[in-house]
């Protein structure tokens, strides 16, 4: 099998030099991805242990495990780490880094240097974020709602802010990096009709790190001016208004439940075509669901705010404009559906982390449409119906693509398989994992079981005890990986440039790709998708 | 002249970083991605509009009356000052379209002195508000200095000056930035780094400059000029 | 390369020095201008002005000193995301806040 000339490792990206310098100066897209894996694997850890303290303390009704200030502090940071420093980056700051450019056929970003400068401001942001945990924690919540964070919190919420808001600058930077990349850095005949999907979701993201993180930037900035001097913009007590904080937070948190999934999305996407040998149904229609879905996200943030206190004009108005995100996330389920219909479907893991995101993703949003609707939001807001909501689309849609991304392009990022066969059962255990998790935590809701308490009434323990026990079998399903993965550097089997006969430029250089990409700019003259063109081969690889 | 055409092509060639095509693509990304900035820029300043906006609508009488504490000859003199300095920018940016680098270093040096006086203006200002207590925080005090109208709502007018504090602040913050950012080019600039095919930087950190301009443009109005009616 | 390098020489438009000195002295005119009606009382329209008055100078900024007039259509399209972009953030907030008073006081 392997022939002499292929142990002549030809040059790539992870061997052209060598040296902790080469790495942490380098500004080519694939090493600053391999940087954010490792940095972003690490939270993802860390926010996990803070979900498992929570589940371990739910596990009996009596607050016996922690105490109730360490339990606010246990689901603060964990929201804080998995929303801030792992979900918001992931897709586009690991998979999105690595691929965009190579989808696009240029040499790099077009802005190496501003891209490796979001990767130490991602660092900088999380050590800052890190240090307020560690000297104390925070007990605000993600949210950081005013005036408890402003005034009656004793934590350190201007550490974990001023966090955040470097962390921000970062994102701001990497999409800022993306639509230029898009705009500018095509390959000649690469149109926008021609454009993978992918490519568009992360330009659709990217429209919400531009526009929407500065204002969620200054209001953290404001909240920290606010207790320090005690400005009172947001302090009702020196004549401010709490809920003009819930707006300006709003703006952009909302949107960045989108900038979550939507990359999310491009991923299902191109995993979708592939696996049904098949052109994606209605390309057109999912590319300019996702500028929708970017768009439309930015007119319906006050649904958060039903019970805060707006006027019932605005809550109206707001719940109205959020039924219409529902319409470009359907095109796209229906659209993925499609592309699957007469297809021949392979099932390798990748394609189930796919299925998994399809189905999660569709419970998940429909659940949005019931928090949408006044009536129903007011009885169950600030339940565990709406942890259950957004965990399945952040965690049952965002990390599931995440992860199916990973398998995905990790052939391709190292050029060395992973094993398919333990892959397919952490596929299935994150799964099962998950609806265990998460899938009961809709019926405490809807009974009536208040989110972010760390006691609750005896009846709601057997459904308490499945979910922590569901969230075990969830950490089992993500530990595999991790292992696997490792393993793989070193005893994978060779991937070769393209493992899963797949359409897309990233596919038409070796695996890992040289330094520059390609060895000359290619030519575009087909369109996205060109399943009906590609060889008939069988995918070698899978089992 | 051809001698020195061929010079600047290869200062060109030596900016032309390894992932363009060609120079021209390398300008319109490097003033695209500028703009793309400056657009989240906008919404960096607009969370402190929508505030501004919120508390004008419902204490417009309390901004009515801090705004009267307002020195109105020295923020128009600001705003002159402001625009001058964006003359002197654009002239700069043109002089180095056109070739000219002494001239632009010493546009940019006028520009760099402008901006120098409006810092120097605001910190009078700036002075006077702290010595009469119209800091926001567990020292202000707030006074129409009119005994026949005496302050109608003091705790919205300090958040009005929380607003006139926070907004200006960070205006002032980006003329600091851009006084560093110019300097940097008027150093570059002597050292021959821009010529006629290559001045990108010129270019942007002028785009930048012009962006402050316009922020002050729209401050002045929100902060100094809300109505001369007195609010009571 | 060596076929690019006719291209490399490209230059931006270069307005005229005049062009600028009358940008220049519009601006200071609609500075004085802005002063002297706010020392007016016209009621409401006194924010209105200074907001036109605003206004028209930004574009004269933006159009001439920051070239917008001559720069690609994808630089148009980035200043008028911008402006919706500020303007949902503005409108829709307000929304709210002017829209309160409705339901507390039905008597209205």
């Amino acid at each position: 099998m392997a022939t002499a000339v292929q142990t002549v490792e030809r040059e790539n990206y992870l061997n052209s030099n060598y040296g902790i310098k080469s790495w942490l100066l380098t500004t080519d897209h694939k090493r600053i991805a391999v940087l954010y894996l490792i940095s972003i694997t690490a939270m993802f850890w860390l926010g996990g242990f803070f979900a498992m303290m929570i589940r371990l303390e739910l596990l009996t009704p009596a607050g016996d495990l922690v105490s109730s200030d360490t339990y606010n502090k246990l689901f603060t940071m964990h929201g804080i780490i998995m929303v801030f420093f792992f979900l918001i980056p992931a897709v586009p700051a690991v998979i999105g880094n690595f691929v965009v450019p190579l989808m696009v056929g240029a040499k790099d970003m077009a802005f190496p240097r501003v891209n490796l400068l979001s990767w130490y401001l991602y660092m900088a942001g999380a050590i800052t974020a890190l240090t307020a945990m560690v000297t104390g924690g925070v007990d605000t919540g993600w949210t950081f709602y005013t005036p408890f964070s402003t005034t009656y919190s004793n934590t350190h919420v201007i550490g974990a802010a001023i966090g955040i808001f470097i962390a921000g600058f970062s994102s701001i930077l990497t999409g800022l990096n993306f639509i230029v990349t898009i705009h500018r850095m095509r390959a000649p005949g690469l149109t926008w009709r021609r454009l993978p999907l992918f490519c568009w979701s992360n330009y659709a993201a990217a429209i919400i790190m531009v526009l929407g993180t500065p204002v969620i930037a200054i209001t953290l900035l404001l909240v920290a001016l606010e207790r320090a001097f005690h400005i009172g913009i947001f302090d009702p007590r020196l004549g401010g208004d709490p809920i003009l904080f819930q707006h300006l937070f709003w703006f952009y948190s909302h949107p960045a439940v989108y900038l979550m999934i939507l990359p999310g999305m491009g991923v299902i996407s191109e995993i979708v075509a592939c696996f049904s040998r098949k052109r994606v149904f209605g390309y057109e229609f999912v590319a300019l669901a996702s500028i929708a879905i970017a768009v439309f996200g930015f007119l319906v943030w006050a649904h958060h705010m039903f019970v805060a206190g707006i006027s019932v004009y605005a809550a109206l108005v707001f719940s109205l404009l959020s039924y219409l995100v529902a319409i470009p996330s359907a095109v796209k389920v229906f659209n993925w559906t499609a592309t699957m219909y007469k297809g021949s479907i392979s099932y390798n893991t990748p394609m189930l982390y796919a299925f998994g995101f399809i189905g999660l993703f569709t419970v998940g949003g429909l659940t949005g449409i019931f928090l949408a609707s006044l009536g129903i939001d007011v009885h169950v807001h600030d339940t565990y119906f709406v942890i259950a909501h957004f965990h399945y689309v952040m965690v049952g849609g965002g990390v599931m693509a995440y992860m199916a991304g990973l398998h995905f392009w990790w052939p391709k990022m190292t050029g060395k398989m992973y094993p398919e066969a333990w892959a397919k059962l952490s596929a299935l255990l994150v799964f099962v994992g998950f609806n265990t998790t998460f899938f009961p935590q809709f019926i405490l809701g809807y009974m009536g079981s208040p989110r972010r308490y760390h006691a609750y009434p005896p009846e709601f323990q057997v459904l308490n005890v499945l979910s922590t026990a569901g969230a075990s079998i969830l950490a089992v399903g993500y530990v595999l990986p991790m292992i696997y993965f490792l393993w793989s550097l070193r005893y994978g089997k060779d991937a070769g440039p393209n493992p899963w006969n797949a359409t897309g430029l990233e596919w038409m250089t070796s695996s890992p790709p040289p330094t520059h990409n390609f060895d000359e700019t290619p030519v575009v003259t087909w369109e996205a998708y060109d399943y009906e063109h590609q060889p008939q081969e069988e995918i070698t690889v899978g089992h | 002249m051809a001698t020195s055409d061929i010079g600047d092509i290869q200062v060109a060639e030596r900016a032309l970083q390894h992932h363009f095509a060609d120079m021209e693509q390398q300008r319109d990304t490097s003033s695209f991605g500028m703009w793309m900035f400056l657009l989240t820029e906008i919404m960096f300043f607009g969370g402190l509009f929508c505030a501004y906006l919120v508390y004008r609508a419902s204490y417009y009488h309390a901004f009515v009356e801090g705004s009267q504490k307002m020195n109105i000859t020295l923020g128009a003199t600001n705003t002159a000052v402001l625009i001058c300095s964006s003359l002197t920018m654009a002239l700069g940016v043109r002089a180095a379209q056109m070739g000219k680098p002494k001239l632009m270093v010493i546009l940019l040096l006028i520009t760099i002195v402008f901006g120098f006086g409006f810092l120097g203006i605001k910190a009078v200002e700036y002075h006077e508000h702290w010595v009469n207590h119209e800091f926001p925080g567990p020292s202000f005090h707030f006074e129409t200095g009119d005994p026949a109208h005496p302050a109608t709502d003091p705790q919205h007018t300090e958040i009005y000056f929380s607003l006139y504090w926070a907004m200006t602040g960070l205006h002032a913050l980006h003329m600091v930035i851009g006084i560093g950012l110019v300097a940097w080019l008027v150093i570059a600039g002597l050292m021959g780094a821009y010529t006629p095919h290559y001045y990108n930087p010129v270019e942007n950190v002028g785009l930048y400059w012009h962006f402050v301009d316009l922020v002050w443009i729209y401050l002045f109005p929100m902060l100094y000029l809300i109505s001369k009616k007195h609010g009571g | 390369m060596a076929e690019h390098k006719e291209e490399t020489g490209s230059v931006g438009h270069i307005a005229p020095a005049k062009l600028y000195v009358a940008i220049w002295a519009i601006l200071m005119a609609l500075t004085l201008t802005t002063v002297l009606v706010s020392m007016v009382d016209i009621g409401p329209m006194n924010v209105v002005v200074a907001l036109v008055i605003a206004t028209i100078k930004g574009t004269l900024v933006v159009l001439f000193f920051m070239h917008l007039r001559y720069s690609p259509k994808l630089t148009m399209a980035t200043v008028i995301a911008a402006m919706f972009w500020l303007f949902l953030l503005l409108s829709l907030t307000m929304t709210d806040y002017l829209t309160r008073a409705w339901s507390t006081s039905p008597g209205h």
